[in-house]
């Protein structure tokens, strides 16, 4: 049970507090609604970019690392589809430093040429390191445009192309921070060994004066529903054939959602699972395969995804996984089965809730998908699942026309 | 008028506690140690053994041994194992580092008596079967050749290499290595480390005496049949120090750069990570702030060092763009011989010895961190008194001092540098 209080400044910034005695340290996390959906397709991977501006100097203060540093605090942020977010952690007495450097950057950025220049090319290494340099490392890039035809999930956080974000312009960079980075499209979380009144004070003094702006009304192309079975071919150096299957899913907080979680913890967590003990264990296919999904808040991919062994033609493995999905479709899981993935579910939850920050964090992620209390309350539904509906939901999971396959291959 | 230039006041971290671990004693002469604290109802049960072997010509023998306790024992199979643990919501862990090889439980306390006697199972009647046994090499070997396909993977592994030979620390896995496997050799290897003679046992978590009480139920009357004999690693480096792969459609370049160090136990060891601190240690060290954050040349560096029972390493590690690679290795050079030349100032060691101080009481956030804690000291003959000569050294040592070890330690011509990629 993770307790918390809210309140709201009138320039519309939510904030939220989890008082934590257990701990001498504070956590200020900050989550702008913001992510790579929200990108021009002419400029992908520019929440990302700007998230490294982010670190680049504020309005007042000429470096943010520093000051924090020097308090005893850390912090660090990362951007997806559907989010930025933001996070400091540091001794709970010195969280006012935090209020003073988060505040200052939400107010304005430095808009520095030369930070713009030099995390240009930062964010260049980190596309290059992360999936051009390493095998499969583009996997992405190449099946996100196969699954979205409308949708902007059809590229990644990092953006489609190394040009996108070379090209970026400094007037760009100070449009999008006017755009998604004022109060009312953020969500403030302060946890940790910290009074709710004491948190309210430093909100109302730091933030308090930071002007409202606009709230960013999104309105993006829905995927419209697949009809027909996509797949694709990739030829490339690498050690072995790999298969990537995505179905479209529901999104965090509709209905299905926690059924279709449930599925892929069936299908492939831990060594009982059915994927591990049929195609690894029992008949030796893939060295390795795997199920999970994007946990996205539009309509998200669930994917399978799995390394062939030597000597294995890949049309057979992909028939393989298919029987796996029919027999979910055909069969209602084992009352045991069911049993055993809800209580690693709940399990895993109850582990989690021993890290203030990322308490702190479902919190936020929470209140962005509606309501933070759901942080507490959502577990319920995972637990009335039944075997029932994990069958009507492989149903509408699993259908052949609604699958993109790609074959990723050694050359 | 809120003044946003002036930042707000704040205060040194004086005091770190740390919840000292508790020991006791199974009948069988287990050593135990508890660290209480936490809301959750959970608990960490960690059964831990010294690495006290090694042979070249069966190189793969203890991290296989290691990984396959979970593949099947006289009663049950690999997937009753994992399926039983599941059920109950638990995890468990094998892991195999330089100088341990452990089981660990992770439980809910309600439960625990229903999952700890799995891993008395896995510890006292493994069978490693052969089936599983294929199964898991051959996926092994499959992610082997993965991995070699990373430039970082292969810079990391020629720099171990390079630094600590063919012995146990330095010797990299091979393909082939996993062809040569037997059965046998990892019944004998099991019989050999895995024996209460040569086990601690380190619980964390919310701890009452029930648990205590089902521990030694279940471990107090385990037998020993061997004993702890003495083992030593030693090593030969490298005669070269620049080791280069070139990697021809390389759109980065993976550099590993450093030595053999002293650890932990070393009185020079404390200061030697302040001084490390400086130079790579932290989003705001010196080689982040100049190859990152000035000039753009890579996505993260960083340098570190290691504390191993018979040994210690300093490390810097990046992977930089190929075309600007040379310069990267010119600026590596620069910043570590700058802490040679001239005094590190006031203002950036105020920084550091901050910034090491809330990292500390932030690295103890939970009962599971207090008992890491604690390993590092009952591995290395250590006493909680470490801690305060650490919090002492952080708070008083001088420019002067870090200077002194920079030169001590730190010769750049005598580091090891390896280079996959181009250039």
């Amino acid at each position: 049970m993770v307790k918390f209080e809210r309140f709201t400044l009138e320039n519309g910034l939510r904030v939220l507090v989890h008082e934590d005695d257990t701990t001498p340290m504070a956590v200020l996390n900050i989550l702008y609604d913001v992510g790579a959906r929200d990108e021009n397709p002419e400029q992908t991977g520019f929440a990302h970019l700007f998230e490294h501006l982010m670190f680049g100097g504020s309005v007042n203060i000429p470096a943010y690392d520093e000051p924090l540093q020097r308090v005893g605090g850390e912090n660090n942020a990362f951007t997806s589809n559907d989010m930025t977010n933001y996070y400091i952690t540091l001794p709970a007495v010195n969280l006012e430093t935090a209020f003073w450097l988060e505040s200052d950057r939400m107010l304005s950025l430095a808009f520095s040429e030369k930070s713009l220049e030099v995390q240009r090319n930062v964010v260049c290494e980190e596309f290059k390191q992360r999936y051009l340099n390493q095998p499969y490392g583009d996997v992405w890039l190449k099946l996100r445009p196969l699954v979205y035809q409308k949708h902007p999930y059809q590229w990644a956080t990092i953006g489609k192309e190394l040009s996108h974000v070379e090209n970026a312009k400094i007037e760009d960079v100070k449009a999008f921070f006017k755009k998604h980075y004022n109060p009312q499209n953020a969500i403030m979380v302060v946890g940790g060994a910290i009074k709710f009144a004491e948190v309210k004070k430093m909100a109302e003094k730091w933030f308090g004066p930071i002007e409202a702006g606009e709230k960013y009304k999104r309105n993006l192309p829905q995927e419209p529903i697949q009809k027909e079975e996509v797949k694709s071919t990739i030829n490339a150096d690498v050690p072995s054939n790999a298969i990537y299957k995505v179905f479209k899913m529901p999104g965090k907080m509709e209905e299905g959602y926690p059924a279709t979680d449930l599925i892929s913890d069936i299908l492939s967590q831990g060594k009982s699972s059915r994927l591990y003990q049929n195609l690894v264990q029992q008949n030796p296919v893939f060295s390795d395969i795997n199920s999970y999904n994007y946990g996205s808040i539009d309509t998200g991919m669930f994917v399978i995804e799995g390394r062939l062994l030597p000597g294995i033609k890949v049309e057979e493995a992909d028939e393989l996984i298919w029987k796996e999905l029919e027999h979910l479709k055909a069969l209602p899981v084992f009352e045991d089965e069911l049993i055993k993935v809800k209580n690693k579910y709940e399990s895993a939850k109850e582990f989690e809730e021993m890290s203030l920050l990322d308490k702190a964090m479902n919190l936020a992620f929470y209140e962005l998908f509606g309501d933070a209390n759901l942080v507490n309350t959502d577990k319920e539904n995972y637990l009335k699942v039944t075997a029932t509906e994990i069958q009507a939901q492989a149903q509408t999971l699993f259908n052949r026309e609604g699958a993109t396959t790609l074959y990723y291959l050694a050359n | 008028m809120l003044d946003r230039n002036i930042a707000p006041d704040f205060k040194q971290i004086e005091e770190v506690t740390f919840i000292h671990a508790k020991k006791h004693v199974l009948a069988n002469k287990i050593p135990v140690f508890v660290g209480n604290a936490g809301e959750q109802d959970l608990v960490r049960i960690e059964f831990i053994f010294q690495n006290t072997s090694w042979q070249l010509d069966k190189p793969l023998m203890p991290s296989v041994t290691n990984s396959m306790l979970t593949e099947g024992t006289h009663s049950l199979s690999s997937a009753q194992i994992a399926s039983k643990i599941d059920y109950y919501g638990a995890f468990f862990q094998p892991e195999y580092s330089y100088d341990h090889s452990s089981l660990t439980l992770y439980s809910l306390n309600k439960y625990v008596g229903d999952t700890l006697p799995l891993i008395k199972e896995m510890l006292t009647g493994s069978i490693f079967p052969q089936k599983e046994l294929e199964t898991y090499l051959r996926n092994q070997k499959q992610k082997l050749k993965i991995a070699l396909e990373k430039n970082s993977v292969v810079a990391k592994r020629l720099f171990t290499e390079t630094l600590f030979g063919d012995s146990l620390y330095g010797y990299p896995n091979q393909l082939e290595d996993y062809d040569n496997v037997k059965r046998e050799n990892l019944l004998a290897y099991y019989q050999k480390v895995y024996h209460p003679a040569n086990c601690t046992i380190v619980i964390s978590g919310k701890i009452d005496d029930s648990v205590l009480k089902l521990v030694a139920d279940l471990f107090g009357n385990w037998s020993s049949t061997e004993e702890v004999t003495e083992f030593k690693v030693s090593f030969k480096s490298s005669d070269q120090k620049l080791h280069y792969i070139e990697k021809q459609d390389a759109l980065q370049s993976a550099i590993r750069i450093g030595i053999p160090l002293v650890n932990r136990t070393h009185p020079d060891f404390i200061g030697l990570q302040i001084l490390n601190t400086a130079l790579g240690g932290y989003f705001g060290s010196r080689l982040m702030n100049n190859i990152r954050e000035d000039k753009g040349y890579t996505y993260g560096i960083g340098s570190g060092i290691a504390s191993l029972q018979h040994a210690g390493y300093f490390f810097i590690s990046t992977e930089v763009g190929v075309d600007v690679t040379p310069q990267t290795l010119t600026e590596i050079e620069k910043e570590v011989n700058l802490l040679k030349t001239e005094l590190i100032g006031e203002d950036e060691l105020g920084l550091i010895r901050n910034y090491l101080m809330g990292s500390l009481l932030g690295s103890l956030e939970n009962a599971f961190s207090h008992a890491d804690k604690f390993k590092n000291l009952y591995f290395f003959g250590l006493d909680y008194s470490y801690y305060d000569r650490y919090i002492e050294t952080i708070k008083s040592i001088s420019p002067e001092e870090l200077m002194r070890l920079a030169n001590q330690y730190w010769d750049y011509d005598s580091f090891y540098k390896i280079i996959v990629g181009k250039m």
